[in-house]
């Protein structure tokens, strides 16, 4: 909520005549309308798999287990389910806990919940102590339309100042099938973003041989005007709008950078360093200390200063309403990524 | 100020025909939107008609008057009940009912402060009001206000420790101007709160906090309304807390015998059959 709209409170309000109507997107944010082939439940799914291969693995959840396709593991294996009840302190204290028993907890929420109200536990009883606790987390930034209780705009942020810590923005149901088995194997805390539901399969479909690889970034599209380096499902995003401007005889690379932290810093120079390319950022999350100002101090460190642009939310309170309207009103639709990048050019 | 000059309590409009009309105004936004929390908007309408029609003291024309009782929305998806009780007591205009969860509506799916008239708290991030009533009411005895501090709380926030620290402080500050009221509808995101994060017993932990503590139907309104004064009342020289039992869908029984779950599914063309079968109902 901005200053300005804070002021309209007492000002009365048209109604929109029913044609021109849209729903507010409900808690189930679901991104499966882009036009890809979606895959159900993909983090559900991969941790049935990782559990049924591994016993060390456990579901834990603050009340949000459908929310999270976690319930796909507690209906699977009801023994491997705990519910813990609207509970976040808990959730992260008790799969701290569990860690220290020989486990490797799996530990759902809503990302605000996770970042805000259970921060503490997770820096000091996981963190701290590099336990293997992996926190994944639906409904990243602006992926409701519910309003800020629900928009996890800094989760990013919060967690990059965090030792320790490895942090995760997958694109899509790809990403989120090969994170699983990569978090399992690193042997320290994670957080990663969800997306739940019909998942939409993006990688695969722009490079049919993508893998996700904890720490790596990878080159999805090739391009000599610019280089937009993407997470989440903003890379989505910057591969639709890169489609849209090759119509345009603009040529847009894109770099996929899934790992937020520990930065691919080798690959990111390398390729920001190439043919002189504008070089902008693309995140699902505020501009303030999130995948921008990570690249951004990288390239600097390493004596690299190309043309740089972020693309990102703002500083600010988001407002609440329907999904696509918000995604415009703050630049991360398709037709906003396309409108800012030709206006850079 | 004696009770009976409370503002609310001088109309002359049945309690019952007030939970009627508030459950028909969020049935109404549910079909706006195709959806709703309208299982617990329906199951919590008798007490919100006895807190702003019998209990509560405001002016309609003046939401934020500083003699007003204020009440707090804890539970942000209960908007949509809030938005049908503000309307209903004339402090939201009827006309925006069609604007529920609109782009640029000032009755957004989650209740903000910053968004609508008598939203005195931004709820939705669960487990915030109760924290937020101690410091409100410790503020009014700082201002030698003799208003009271609402605050609504649903049982799923019973599960966030902040609410067991705010349950201490109040009590610890003898905060006998703050009255919590619990929605108890066994219902959460996931489940039955009782199969889940059980709470029970429920009224020994809020007595064993310090509080006054009473446990009612909370679809009856007699019953509401007469927790709801003994609340007031009580010369208990601490914070009060009302559990109220309630029903999900109270009142629409075909969705009352549905599977009931956090989010009550309701086809689009359920919204219409559910304000007919409520007409049936219709009170004096
Ligand atoms: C701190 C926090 N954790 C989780 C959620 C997600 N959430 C929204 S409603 C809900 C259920 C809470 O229980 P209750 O309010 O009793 O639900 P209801 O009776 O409406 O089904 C949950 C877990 C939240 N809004 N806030
Ligand atoms: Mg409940």
């Amino acid at each position: 909520m901005t200053m300005a709209s804070m002021a309209r409170k007492y000002e009365a309000r048209k109604v929109t005549p029913k044609e021109e109507r849209q729903a507010t997107s409900a808690m189930i944010a679901s991104l499966a309308a882009e036009g890809y082939d979606t895959v159900s439940a993909p983090f559900g799914q991969a941790l049935v798999q990782a559990a049924k291969a591994d016993e060390r693995i456990v579901g834990l959840t603050a009340d949000l287990g459908k929310y999270t396709d976690l319930h796909i593991l507690g209906n699977e294996m009801p023994d491997r389910f705990y519910q813990m009840g609207m509970a976040e302190q808990i959730l992260m204290s008790a799969a701290a806990g569990m860690a220290r028993e020989g486990f490797i907890p799996f530990a759902t929420t809503y990302a605000v919940f996770a970042s805000r109200r259970a921060y503490d536990f997770i820096a000091m009883a996981i963190a701290e102590e590099n336990l293997p606790v992996k926190i994944c987390c639906a409904l990243p930034g602006l992926t409701t339309g519910y309003g800020p209780s629900h928009q996890a705009t800094e989760d990013l942020a919060i967690f990059r100042g965090l030792p320790n810590m490895t942090i995760i923005d997958p694109c899509c149901a790809d990403d989120i099938m090969g994170m699983v088995p990569a978090m399992i194997a690193h042997n320290g805390p994670v957080y990663s973003r969800l997306l739940r539901g019909k998942v939409p399969s993006v990688l695969t479909r722009h490079k049919p041989d993508y893998k996700f690889e904890l720490g790596k970034a990878q080159m999805i599209r090739e391009g000599k005007d610019a280089l937009v380096i993407s997470t989440g499902f903003m890379t989505m995003r910057a591969l639709d709008a890169a489609e849209q401007l090759a119509k345009d005889n603009v040529d847009v690379a894109v770099l996929h950078c899934p790992t937020i932290k520990p930065l691919d810093v080798e690959t990111i120079v390398a390729e920001a360093s190439k043919g002189g390319r504008l070089v902008i950022t693309a995140e699902n999350h505020t501009k303030v200390g999130g995948l921008g100002e990570a690249v951004a101090g990288a390239l600097l460190t390493n004596g690299v200063a190309p043309k740089f642009r972020m693309i990102g939310l703002p500083d600010e309170f988001l407002e609440a309403g329907a999904l696509p309207t918000l995604h415009d009103m703050y630049g991360l639709s398709v037709s906003k990524v396309v409108e800012q990048i030709k206006g850079w050019l | 100020m004696t009770v009976d000059d409370r503002a609310p309590a001088r109309s002359n409009v049945s309690l019952a025909r007030r939970a009627w009309n508030i459950r028909r105004k969020a049935l109404q936004m549910g079909e706006v939107q195709g959806q709703g929390y309208i299982g617990q908007a329906l199951g919590i309408a008798d007490v919100l008609a006895a807190s702003y029609f019998h209990a509560l003291d405001y002016r309609a024309d003046e939401p934020e008057w500083e003699g007003r009782d204020r009440f707090l929305l804890s539970i942000g998806h209960y908007a949509i009940a809030l938005y049908a009780v503000l309307m209903e007591a004339g402090i939201l205009p009827e006309e925006e009912l069609e604007t529920y969860g609109m782009d640029d509506s000032r009755m957004p799916m989650s209740g903000m402060a910053s968004y609508t008239p008598g939203m005195e708290i931004t709820g939705g991030s669960l487990g915030h009001g109760l924290g937020i009533a101690v410091g409100m009411a410790m503020g009014l005895k700082r201002k030698k206000n003799p208003a009271f501090i609402y605050n609504l709380m649903s049982d799923g926030e019973l599960g966030e420790g902040s609410t067991w620290e705010a349950a201490m402080s109040g009590a610890h500050h003898k905060l006998d101007n703050l009255i919590c009221l619990v929605d108890f509808n066994d219902q959460q995101a996931d489940g039955k709160s009782t199969e889940m994060l059980c709470s029970e017993p429920l009224g020994d932990k809020w007595s064993a906090f310090g509080w006054f503590t009473q446990r009612v139907d909370g679809n009856d309104l007699d019953a509401v309304v007469a927790a709801m004064d003994a609340a007031r009342n009580s010369d208990h020289n601490g914070p009060r807390v009302i559990i109220f039992d309630t029903t999900m869908c109270k009142g629409v029984p075909f969705l009352e015998q549905r599977e009931i779950t956090h989010f009550v599914r309701v086809d689009a063309d359920e919204w219409g059959k559910a304000l007919d079968v409520l007409e049936e109902g219709k009170p004096a």
